[in-house]
């Protein structure tokens, strides 16, 4: 096994880039769009318990849906490819993305939203100089959860065409080359890890640098 | 030449079917020190964040500074009203130093005359510059922090400052240092109208140059400590002025 | 769609068969081992918080590369499926137990030491008495997205729902997904009512004033 594996990189080393390449670039388109998506609804939901208590209840019947059947759905419509996978993908981005901006604007103490508006703050800049760097560590961690959901996602995007290290992964199955499974497996398994310690460690840091008591 | 700077004409408040202040009309002169009195749930606080347009009234016309609240801007007039808060309200995730600066900020000031401004305002409040200023308020002290709370209200040298309970929270040494101080603030600045709101006697009596007695929405009596201490114009008043006098009785005794 | 199940109600029925298998088998093994660890470890905080931080690593490790990792080990099929399932449920697990314990009162306990209890009597008649609305939520939402995750098992020939889910993939037809997204959350909804049921029986119900 290790031996196909050395061997796998001696030979294949360009297409294992391009893999892993792809797949960060899905992801992280996802999870951008997704985000401008779900910071204005967060920050609307924040304002409106109607609107919060959907976005909740949405979030929770999204968790139940298995998203392998979110991300197969939309093929008779409008087909496989890059394209078709970015949008189920944002779809799968958006719950922990909103949920967690609608925490985040809410676990402001309402008091310092009184006394900016005292102070003489219009909408935006108390939106800027306060509810958001209070806000920031829960949508920090929505940013972090939802980025794991789309890097595990997206390597499931490989059975709709969307290319990335869940490919090989599907390549080592169809073949019975397990040094591929092997491969791509803990490839997609460390960029997740890694992903959530950096994201851990940006959160520690925020909440450090605000010197506030959590 | 006596200037009105606050005036209420019949004001009312409903918080939903809740008649929070009924029929309310007063008018208060520029550099008074007004202390408003009340138990929780008499209106006095909805009426200190009517003036800054925190609550806005059912019905009735508000005057703040030749300004009808009706048609004024809020944002601008709040730049130049001075809060004060009881739970001090500082930003945890700024300085000192930019909790003071906002509202300057927010008028465009640069940054060489907020600095000055703001070493200015801390020893005004009895706190070393260069010690303080670059520090984090969970560093500090309650009675430390709301010094800062009033000196941030400060900033923009505003006409009129707004006190909600600010030393409510604190314990009873801090709280008769800050009124003492709060006192002599009022003297130096002169000009300078206070609105305090409290529901402690002492301290009502104590401040006020006029104290206004709030029940269940609706002035009791508004005049002179000398005169609501020694004249009590309602069965209310008279039997606030007694809690105290019973308290004195107490302390007689257990001399 | 009803013609689909016209003709493959049985296959379909089975599939909902293996899949709750796999589903419930994994989260019992958890549960038990669950509470082991718990058992275990329940003076040793530092233990817990770092078994707590090693099945977090593994909750966010996706489901596609950890069923795929297991097959050179415990090969294809439904054992490396219930292997993976259970660690993901393990994370959530863990993390409810460990939360509603540590959130009962302290003061209830005091009382119970108070009162003559040994440490075993207060860790069962108090501790996880007080504790089991909160570990009952855990093992629903553990249940929830176990049978989601379960649905790519099938990725690596365990059955279950999946398979009804790439039929419809490969064939391009919409109707097999859409039952096989149905089954999962029917699935998903009689196993919620039934744990319900189970947690009435357990836990009880103060009437409101």
């Amino acid at each position: 096994m290790i031996a196909q594996i050395i061997n796998y990189f001696q030979t294949s080393s360009n297409e294992y880039l391009v893999a892993v390449g792809q797949h960060l670039y899905i992801s992280f388109l996802a999870l951008f769009s997704a985000l401008i998506i779900a910071f204005p609804l967060g920050y609307v939901g924040s304002k409106s318990k109607i609107f919060s208590g959907f976005c909740q209840t949405f979030a929770q019947v999204l968790r139940i849906i298995p998203s392998l059947a979110l991300l197969f759905i939309l093929i008779p419509y409008i087909g496989t490819g890059i394209f078709p996978a970015l949008i189920a993908l944002v779809v799968l981005a958006l719950p922990p993305l909103v949920v967690n901006i609608i925490l985040g604007f809410n676990e402001v103490p309402k008091v310092y939203t009184e006394v900016g508006i005292a102070l003489g703050m219009n909408s935006f800049q108390l939106l800027r100089q306060v509810s958001l760097p209070l806000a920031l560590p829960h949508i920090l961690n929505g940013i972090k959860l939802a980025l794991v959901e789309v890097i595990a996602s997206a390597s499931l995007a490989a059975y709709i065409g969307a290319g990335g290290l869940g490919n090989l992964i599907m390549l080592g199955l169809g073949l019975y080359k397990m040094q591929y499974v092997v491969i791509g497996g803990v490839s997609v398994a460390l960029l997740s890890l890694i992903s959530m310690l950096t994201f851990d460690w940006i959160i520690k840091r925020v909440k450090n640098s605000d010197q506030r008591n959590y | 030449m006596i200037k009105e700077i606050i005036k209420f004409n019949h004001v009312n408040k409903k918080f939903g079917k809740n008649e929070v202040i009924k029929d309310l009309s007063f008018s208060i002169n520029e550099g008074e020190f007004i202390t408003v009195l009340g138990s929780s749930g008499s209106g006095k606080t909805t009426t200190l964040k009517m003036i800054n347009g925190l609550e806005k009234p059912t019905s009735g016309q508000i005057i703040v500074n030749d300004c009808d609240l009706k048609e004024a801007n809020l944002v601008t007039l709040r730049r130049h009203i001075g809060y004060v808060v009881q739970s001090i309200g500082l930003f945890p995730h700024m300085t000192i130093s930019q909790n003071i600066g906002v509202t300057p900020k927010l008028l465009g000031w640069d940054q060489g005359k907020i600095d000055l401004k703001v070493k200015d305002l801390l020893e005004l409040v009895g706190l070393d510059s260069k010690e303080y200023a670059s520090r984090y308020p969970t560093q500090l002290s309650g009675g430390q922090q709301q010094r800062i709370g009033v000196a941030r209200a400060l900033a923009t040298n505003p006409p009129l400052m707004l006190f909600d309970e600010p030393f409510s929270a604190l314990d009873a040494i801090t709280r008769q240092n800050l009124q003492r101080e709060v006192k002599e603030l009022h003297h130096k600045l002169s000009k300078k109208t206070f609105f305090f709101v409290t529901h402690d006697i002492n301290e009502a009596l104590y401040l006020g140059d006029r104290v206004m007695v709030m029940n269940h929405g609706q002035i009791e009596q508004f005049d002179t400590p000398n005169k609501v201490a020694n004249q009590p114009a309602t069965n209310y008043v008279k039997r606030l002025i007694g809690t105290v006098r019973e308290n004195q009785a107490l302390w007689e005794d257990i001399k | 769609m009803i013609q689909y199940w016209q003709e493959n109600s049985g296959q379909m029925i089975n599939l909902m068969i293996q899949h709750a298998q796999m589903v419930l088998g994994s989260l019992l093994i958890a549960i038990v081992i669950a509470f082991i660890l718990i058992v275990v470890f329940l003076r040793r905080e530092n233990w817990l918080n770092g078994l707590m931080y090693f099945f977090s690593l593994l909750y966010s490790v996706p489901s596609y590369a950890f069923f795929a990792l297991l097959i050179p080990i415990t090969g294809l099929g439904q054992i490396s499926a219930i292997i993976v399932l259970a660690f993901y449920s393990e994370y959530v697990l863990l993390r409810s137990f460990i939360t509603g314990i540590r959130e009962v009162d302290p003061s209830y306990l005091e009382v119970a030491a108070g009162l003559g209890m040994t440490t075993k009597q207060i860790f069962v008649k108090v501790q996880l008495a007080l504790a089991l609305p909160t570990i009952f939520s855990g093992i629903q939402v553990a249940l929830a997205s176990t049978m989601a995750i379960a649905t790519i098992a099938s990725t690596i020939s365990a059955g279950g729902l999946g398979d009804l889910l790439f039929e419809g993939l490969q064939t391009g037809r919409v109707v097999p997904i859409l039952w096989g997204t149905i089954l999962t959350v029917l699935l998903t909804l009689i196993c919620i009512v039934i744990l319900k049921l189970i947690e009435n029986i357990f836990v009880v119900d103060v009437p409101k004033q």
